[in-house]
């Protein structure tokens, strides 16, 4: 009991804590990238304490919608938290929702964060919105497809059970279904969490901005929660990433020593992705709205041929 | 508990003496309307309650049967309720109690425009035909009552008959529900002369001897009838006129109840009468499910009349039935009842969810309509400080149907998903992947019908107000607002303690399918496919709420400055915001409309009139983006022509004549006597 009470404490401070570093990381190492000195990778903490600390200005036309929707947001982000198995395949709230849930969950966050987008009446934001939810929804085939390709290899669509099982196997990595599915699902990580070539989260420009247009009327400690739960929400993906597709060096017992090693591990696979989502994000432009879609439907037919390529090797 | 069928047959008596008292007592009070509201609104609640009572005891485990062989010829009228039975009425019940207590005030505003008496008569008589088909146990009951249904809700769809789009929405439904009649009065026949019976028992011990040919005609008659009622795409195009013309309680019971009883019949079919077929029964099943559930959904996108959004959203979640419809039909032609069990309870669960979610929205939509007098979303906005309570109930419908957690849609989805993925157990390559492409498209569905929520709640509620309407809207009255909160507590019920349900649910299931369902749940969790998938409402909810009750506390705790400023839009440095510079539902819905052009195939016509002396003067823009339907340019309208040049050819044989009328009638009557010799 206490030491599933510790598991889930050390999971809810590892997101809370290390996001705004994944952020503040991603962003230096792209900064070194481009040949820029960058800020520093504590800078996101900075930015977060102001906003703390600064009076929120709302507009006049909000309803309760549009203060309610940072607290649901960060919420979703700290239950998903509870739920990932980020350190042991035996996450003591695993059984409150398999990977299904986890991803409505996640929907429920985007859904509120339309709603606000449209609540101020500014022609940005609802473009925001509208913008977030057609990638919202085109992404949601692709998630579930993968979900199936995952659910076929190990016969189970909890997320302790997938890490456990993918530690047995051995072969995993030969797999073709599997590295297919993880490409996959890496794409639409891009997609949900607002990055390159789908959206740019460094930018303010009016007529590309997706994730940013939909939170402008956003200040003060309401903007701070939002950004905390951007950044916990890009740590959740590398994570699930990490773990279902990588699932080396997690815990499987709750002794001291493997949560540590899997804690290493795990610091060590979030790093080596928020690496390659710097890298990419360098190498490549933002596409045209219009061509996300193709970006998206690419993505599902991967997953789909890893469902199949599971039919038929099995 | 076992209930004795004394009860059962008080609760059933009780319930028709009572509808029946609501109809008679409506129309002796024809010159009185507001008695004819008062009296119709109140018995038609009393039955409702009685027939929830009902199908409650059905569920509980209460049988009754009653036999009057007088009444009709060929068997007479015969009713029984078993455990399908009582479920379905239970639905009728959840939707039908709210919505009488809804129109109790809603019809307020009928009084001296249209008759109230006819209208109170109709809705008992709608809600006791609804309540009796679905324990009719045998032919000629089922369809006397089916049609008594149909014509009843035709003229609840006709009340408001001086608009003209009403009469052609009503016309279309009269049509569509009696070619989806003949198809199952066709379908009946066969059956019952293959299996020599006109009683449901007979045709379920005789139907293993039904084979080849005559099988597959009957699914096929019987799967287009009840399709027709259910509102699939492409039989659905009676439903988004018909639904939305109708007063909005009545739309409730038909968007909510009326349609799910296509449902009813289609499970009847798979699971009782003819008890399983081949497997491309079921795979037409999924293929309808995933058109009804895309289409539906991508055209209440690009949809603006709340109410006709609504009723796309009908088309679509009938589709997500169906997954579970179909894929349980699927099941049981691989031999597997225990997977078949879970699907079937996942579409019955959704059943009972969109009854809820559903009613809840169409009287949030009447409600809006009461208060603005429109139903086109572009002249709403701004109605949540307005409307503050039926902004939070149509919030409460829209996170329901958007299928998000903690709410009912979410568990029926939930567990429609996991009956879809534990379809790998199938030993078949071609159905795999069938079940795989369903899953995409379910997946799809969800994420735009989240997209149109969105679209409806934030348009409709949120921002400045677009029109005048909306600008002096007012809170609606308070029995509208209970039937309301009503159903929003059922939605929160639903989605956090599905248990209650499930429980009665998988004896329904046991009790078709004779195996018990592959899932496992107690109050606070269900476990599907062994340890295939497990989800706790109950914790979601409860964590929920306690992570959202403790943020403002952490930050209070670190200081964090809590004043708040309020201050205009943030508007380019523009002096003032109006309503005009706001995104609207045309805006917002297209990328959407540009990424699935290929199905709206959008006729866009932009007209500007420049001012005379100059270009840089614009006079007027016209613009407009209308998407059209691939069904009436593909399928009704040629059906139409041709319907129409077969009429202009008839009507040679109609010269007027009485003579030659009669002489027809003999020649006729030649021709039986000759056939029938």
């Amino acid at each position: 009991m206490t030491a599933s009470i510790l598991i889930e404490a050390i999971q809810l401070l590892i997101v809370a804590l290390a996001a705004p570093l994944l952020v503040g990381s991603v962003r230096k190492l792209k900064a070194r990238l481009q040949g820029r000195r960058g800020a520093s990778v504590f800078q996101p903490y900075r930015d977060l304490r102001k906003l703390l600390v600064k009076e929120a200005v709302i507009s006049e036309n909000t309803s309760w919608i549009f203060r309610f929707t940072p607290y649901l947001v960060a919420s979703v982000m700290l239950l998903s938290s509870l739920v990932v198995p980020m350190l042991t395949t035996r996450t003591p709230l695993g059984f409150t929702g398999n990977i299904i849930v986890l991803m409505y969950l996640l929907l429920l966050a985007t859904f509120f964060l339309a709603l606000a987008g449209l609540d101020a009446g500014s022609a940005f934001g609802g473009m925001g919105s509208s913008r977030e939810m057609i990638i919202a929804a085109l992404a949601e085939p692709t998630v579930m497809i993968a979900i199936f390709a995952i659910a076929l290899r190990v016969g189970s669509t909890s997320l302790d059970e997938i890490v456990r099982r993918g530690a047995d196997d051995s072969l995993l990595l030969l797999n073709p279904g599997h590295l297919l599915a993880f490409v996959a699902f890496f794409i639409v990580a891009l997609a949900e969490t607002g990055r390159l070539p789908v959206d740019n989260p460094a930018t303010h420009l009016e007529l590309t901005m997706i994730h940013e247009a939909m939170i402008l009327e956003y200040s003060g400690r309401h903007l701070a929660l939002i950004e905390w739960a951007a950044g916990m929400k890009l740590f959740l993906f590398l994570t699930l990433l990490s773990n279902l597709f990588f699932p080396w060096g997690v815990a499987r017992t709750l002794e001291p020593l493997p949560v540590a090693i899997a804690f290493a591990a795990l610091a060590l696979k979030v790093g080596a992705l928020a690496a390659a989502v710097a890298i990419l994000e360098t190498s490549i432009a933002k596409l045209r709205l219009f061509r996300v879609p193709e970006l998206l439907s690419g993505s599902f037919t991967l997953a789909l041929l890893a469902v199949i390529s599971f039919f038929f090797v099995r | 508990m076992t209930i004795n069928e004394a009860l059962m047959l008080n609760l059933l008596a009780g319930m028709l003496s009572s509808f029946g008292a609501g109809a008679i007592g409506a129309l002796l009070c024809a010159r009185w309307p507001r008695a004819a509201r008062v009296v119709g609104h109140t018995f038609a609640l009393l039955g409702a309650l009685l027939a929830l009572g009902l199908g409650l005891a059905g569920l509980a485990g209460g049988t009754v049967s009653v036999s009057i062989a007088q009444v009709l010829p060929i068997g007479g009228v015969a009713l029984g309720v078993d455990r399908l039975s009582a479920f379905f009425i239970l639905v009728i019940a959840v939707a039908a109690v709210p919505s009488a207590i809804y129109a109790l005030g809603y019809t307020r505003e009928y009084e001296g425009r249209y008759s109230l008496a006819g209208m109170g008569a109709a809705l008992n008589l709608f809600l006791a035909s609804m309540s009796l088909v679905v324990m009719a146990r045998n032919a000629l009951t089922f369809l006397a009552l089916w049609e008594a249904m149909s014509l009843a809700s035709y003229f609840l769809v006709m009340t408001e008959r001086d608009d003209r789009e009403t009469e052609r929405a009503g016309w279309l439904y009269f049509v569509m529900t009696h070619a989806g009649f003949a198809c199952l009065l066709v379908g009946f026949l066969l059956l019952s002369h293959a299996t020599g019976s006109m009683e449901f028992a007979g045709w379920q011990a005789g139907a293993a001897a039904v084979t080849g040919t005559t099988r597959n005609l009957v699914f096929i008659l019987l799967a287009v009838g009840f399709g027709s009622k259910a509102g699939v795409i492409p039989l659905h195009i009676w439903l988004p006129q018909a639904h939305p013309a109708a007063p909005s309680h009545v739309s409730a019971l038909m968007s909510g109840v009326m349609i799910k009883l296509g449902i009813y019949g289609l499970v009847r079919v798979g699971f009782d009468w003819l008890s399983g077929g081949p497997a491309w029964w079921g795979g037409a099943l999924l293929l309808v499910a995933a058109i009804s559930a895309v289409l539906g959904v991508l055209y209440a996108l690009v949809e603006h009349d709340l109410k006709r959004l609504l009723a796309y959203h009908s088309v679509e979640n009938i589709g997500i039935i169906l997954f579970g419809v179909g894929g349980g039909m699927l099941f049981q032609t691989y031999h597997l009842p225990a997977l078949a069990g879970l699907a079937l309870i996942a579409g019955l669960y959704h059943t009972l969810n969109h009854a809820v979610f559903k009613s809840l929205l169409f009287m949030g939509a009447g409600a809006v309509l009461h208060a603005t007098h429109t139903r086109n979303m572009e002249e709403m906005g701004g109605l949540i400080k307005r409307m503050p309570q039926t902004a939070v109930f149509f919030l409460i419908g829209s996170v329901a149907i958007a299928a998000l957690p903690p709410f009912n849609g979410f568990i029926s989805e939930w567990l429609t998903f996991q009956s879809l993925l534990l379809s790998f157990q199938i030993p078949d390559k071609a159905v795999n992947l069938t079940f795989a492409l369903s899953v995409a498209a379910l997946a799809l569905t969800s994420g735009l019908a989240a997209a149109c929520f969105i679209k409806a709640f934030g348009i409709s509620f949120l921002a400045l107000p677009r029109s005048e309407h909306a600008e002096s809207a007012r809170e609606v009255g308070f029995s509208m607002r209970a039937a309301m909160a009503l159903l929003a507590v059922a939605c929160l019920v639903l989605g956090v303690a599905p248990f209650t349900v499930l429980k009665f649910l998988s004896k329904t299931t046991s009790e078709l399918l004779g195996a018990t369902p592959d899932m496992q749940f107690t109050w606070n969790r269900i476990v599907t496919g062994g340890s295939f998938a497990t989800v706790s409402p109950l914790w979601i909810a409860v964590a929920l709420a306690a992570l959202l009750a403790s943020i403002p506390i952490t930050l209070r705790v670190f200081r964090a400055n809590t004043a708040r400023r309020y201050y205009e839009t943030w508007g380019c440095g523009r002096a003032v915001q109006t309503a005009r510079f706001e995104y609207t539902a045309t805006s917002f819905a297209n990328p959407f409309k540009r990424v699935f052009s290929v199905l709206y195939r959008p006729v866009k016509e932009l007209a500007i009139e420049f001012h005379p002396e100059s270009r840089f003067f614009v006079r007027t823009i016209s613009y407009s983006n209308e998407a059209r339907s691939i069904f009436d340019d593909a399928i009704y309208g040629p059906l139409n022509r041709m319907l129409r040049s077969f009429a202009q050819r008839v009507r040679l044989l109609q010269s007027g004549n009485v003579n030659v009328y009669l002489l027809y009638i003999l020649v006729a009557l030649v021709v039986l006597l000759v056939i029938a010799r």
